[in-house]
């Protein structure tokens, strides 16, 4: 049934019908706007540093005596995406096992940060870096080599794990 | 019969058994770390701590009773261990009343203060005994703030043992291990109080061939294989139950597979067959040649050219008829293998009889004196020769032996040699010459070896690991294998053992390129092969093979995949009456699913 009575246009007073009002309201917000504080970044330039609790992808730590990682393999059973491959040996050192594989898939990995909240060595961690491009499938599957990045530059994030996990 | 009560349910059991015993012919658990079926009574471990009572009774005999009539029932005022109190008629215990709870939590908590918190790097992490009571048996919290005990790791044991004096919570069941059952009494508890550990006799090592049952009869982790160590988690690892290759004990196995590829064997409890062990022989030869050096896929040898040739499975089925029709019936001879099924050995005695009409059908007897010992080992390494004898793979009227073979093909009396799953060449040097002097030889292999090298015609077959089966054991028992890794043609399908990894892997993962290989098992060649000759057969899978052998084979009548899985294995003659499966149905630990 059409709904000739009460309509929009009906119930609008003869201001609201000009238009021009409002317009002008509009065109006000936008005049405020430009005199206020700037949040968009020129990006590549200026770079945005994220807080200890930031979670981008995650990596392996290296402290003085070496890798922490000991391959138990925990990372890689919890992953809910199944995006971490580890291949254990043993080592000479105090503690037997090393990872002599370590493979995240970043393709898979879906931030979720599981690995480093189960890790019994505090041996992976989210680390800051958001900047996640790869030219092809092979090259998102990072290795040992890349994934190992010195305990100096994860000051952040294991302090935020101390207080917090 | 004493009728005892465990945890108010009455059972009946043998006077002479002891409580523990009794629980777990009746599917019932009480926690324990030392004791072990098939090993004497240690009582050290103190897990199986239990509350037992026993009816009291008047000065005059007579039972007491109360108002209701029911026995009054006094127990003991000292908890007793499970593993050591026989039972004695209208005994009553409770494993898990408060005072059981609270003294199994005690000694829980006490082997966990020098245990060192190692399961990151351990490798029994996941099917661990202390790890699993850790979490059923014990408070979840320790009180134990001063420094543990260390205590040497990674000792060398022997050839196959590593073992870790920290991990260790003595038990002394690899003690009582070496001296009841692999009768090398080298191993003894020595130190006291928590400085305690194992050590071996000195100027001895643990070397036995049995040795390494011990990492599994080890509740924790402190006897590891020097094999194994470190390759896989066991969680990332699927486990088929299969039987051992090895020789015709037949002793049932786990096979441990990640992507793909075989990393361990394990025993697998039969009480019929292996009770809980098996040799060390058969956990370390008998998985490489899975993994490694197979034939992929069929191939062929041209006239006038040396280079083998890969071919389509048409084109080879195609190539061996050819082959076949070219040449008499008695100038064809068959070599059969003891390591052939038996649904494998009934296709070929088939193939033989009435596809090619040839009498001349034999396998080499592998035979090894040095081998055999009176607990599992045998003298005979093939592993179904009972299941192929049976079946009638020997020569028949007018055929021809193995033994007469080299002189018949040097006449020229047989020109064809078929050759299934058999190394011939490596048998004797006169059937290496007779495979040299055959005018066609054509090979099932599952390997590449000396009579690959020789042959015109190659059929990739499938290993134990990767087929669907059953052997015949010196004991006469048939007894069922599951195919444990995928080939070509073969993905994994419902039913087969997966991990986690094998369910969810996608084609770009890493993890699941573990190689598949282009393989078929025997009878499906034999199959393809006699449909080109004129002659088809309605089988499908192996189960429909092992019913037309039940049925024609008098022996294996009644038997069926199920039953041979329902009573692990019925003996020949035995499948309309199967003798019932022993009632102890014990598992010390294993990985839980």
């Amino acid at each position: 049934m059409n709904v000739t009575q009460n309509t929009e246009a009906q119930r609008m007073s003869f201001w609201e019908k000009l238009y021009l009002p409002a317009i002008v309201q509009g065109l006000g917000v936008t005049l405020r706007q430009m005199f206020r504080p700037k949040f968009t970044r020129q990006y590549p330039e200026e770079r945005w540093e994220p807080l200890g609790s930031y979670r981008g992808s995650p990596v392996l730590v290296l402290d003085e005596d070496g890798e922490r990682c000991v391959a138990c393999g925990l990372c890689s059973r919890v992953c809910p995406a199944l995006a971490i491959e580890v291949q254990a040996a043993e080592t000479e050192r105090e503690k037997e096992r090393y990872p002599v594989k370590f493979e995240i898939n970043m393709l898979r990995c879906i931030y979720c940060g599981y690995c480093e909240e189960v890790c019994p060595e505090e041996a992976i961690v989210m680390s800051k870096d958001y900047e996640l491009v790869f030219e092809d499938r092979e090259s998102a599957i990072l290795g040992k080599e890349q994934l190992l990045v010195p305990i100096e530059k994860l000051q952040d994030r294991l302090e935020f794990l101390r207080r917090y996990k | 019969m004493p009728v005892i009560t465990i945890d108010g349910r009455h059972i009946e059991v043998p006077a002479g058994k002891t409580i523990i015993e009794a629980a777990y012919e009746n599917g019932m658990q009480i926690p324990h770390f030392c004791w072990h079926p098939a090993l004497s009574v240690a009582g050290n471990c103190r897990m199986c701590l239990v509350e037992v009572g026993m009816p009291k009774r008047r000065p005059d005999g007579s039972i007491e009773v109360d108002k209701d009539g029911q026995p009054v029932i006094a127990f003991f005022p000292k908890l007793q261990i499970a593993c050591a109190t026989p039972v004695a008629d209208g005994m009553v215990v409770h494993t898990k009343s408060e005072r059981a709870v609270w003294a199994q939590e005690a000694v829980m908590e006490f082997l966990l203060i020098n245990h060192p918190l190692d399961c990151p790097i351990c490798d029994e992490a996941g099917q661990c005994k202390l790890q699993e009571y850790a979490f059923r048996h014990s408070r979840g919290v320790s009180r134990f703030t001063e420094e543990k005990v260390h205590k040497p790791k990674r000792i060398i044991w022997g050839p196959t043992i590593v073992f870790d004096a920290e991990r260790c919570i003595l038990c002394s069941r690899c003690i009582r291990f070496a001296d009841e059952v692999a009768k090398q009494p080298v191993l003894t508890f020595v130190e006291r109080n928590d400085h305690v550990t194992i050590e071996l006799y000195p100027g001895t090592e643990f070397d036995n061939p049995y040795s390494m049952n011990v990492i599994e009869l080890c509740p924790v982790g402190a006897l590891t294989s020097r094999d194994f160590r470190f390759q896989a988690r066991v969680w990332e690892m699927s486990f088929t139950d299969s039987i051992c290759p090895g020789c015709a004990r037949g002793c049932n196995i786990r096979i441990g597979v990640r992507n793909n590829e075989i990393l361990r064997l394990e025993p697998r409890r039969n009480l019929r067959v292996n009770q809980y062990w098996m040799c060390d022989e058969g956990r370390l030869t008998q998985y490489g040649f899975v993994n490694y050096n197979r034939v992929d896929g069929p191939w062929l040898r041209r006239v006038g050219t040396e280079k083998p040739e890969s071919v389509s499975w048409e084109e080879a089925y195609e190539a061996v008829a050819a082959a076949l029709r070219r040449y008499k019936p008695t100038e064809i001879a068959i070599v059969g293998s003891g390591r052939l099924t038996n649904e494998d050995a009934y296709a070929l005695v088939r193939f033989a009889r009435m596809v090619l009409k040839t009498p001349h059908i034999d396998f080499p007897r592998r035979e090894d004196p040095y081998f055999e010992d009176d607990l599992l080992r045998c003298r005979d390494r093939n592993p179904n020769t009972t299941g192929v004898l049976e079946i009638g793979l020997k020569p028949g009227a007018g055929g021809t032996s193995l033994s007469e073979l080299p002189q018949k093909v040097r006449y020229g009396a047989i020109r064809v040699l078929y050759v299934v799953e058999e190394d011939l060449a490596s048998v004797s040097p006169e059937l290496r010459q007779a495979l040299e002097e055959a005018e066609v030889v054509i090979v099932h292999a599952t390997n590449h070896n000396e009579t690959t090298k020789r042959a015109h015609i190659v059929l990739a077959a499938t290993t134990y690991a990767e087929l669907e089966g059953t052997y015949t054991n010196i004991r006469r028992y048939v007894q069922l294998l599951r195919p444990a890794i995928a080939t070509r043609e073969r993905e994994r399908y419902m039913g087969m053992q997966m991990s986690r990894w094998d369910k969810f892997g996608a084609w770009n993962d890493r993890w699941t390129h573990g190689p598949r290989r282009n393989c078929r098992q025997t009878w499906q060649h034999l199959k393809e092969i006699a449909r080109i000759l004129g002659t088809s057969w309605k089988w499908h899978r192996s189960e429909d093979v092992f019913r037309e052998l039940a049925q024609e084979v008098p022996s294996f009548s009644g038997m069926t995949y199920e039953l041979l899985e329902a009573y692990q294995g019925v003996a020949l003659g035995r499948g309309l009456a199967p003798e019932p499966v022993p009632t102890m149905q014990y598992e010390s630990h294993v990985l839980k699913p």
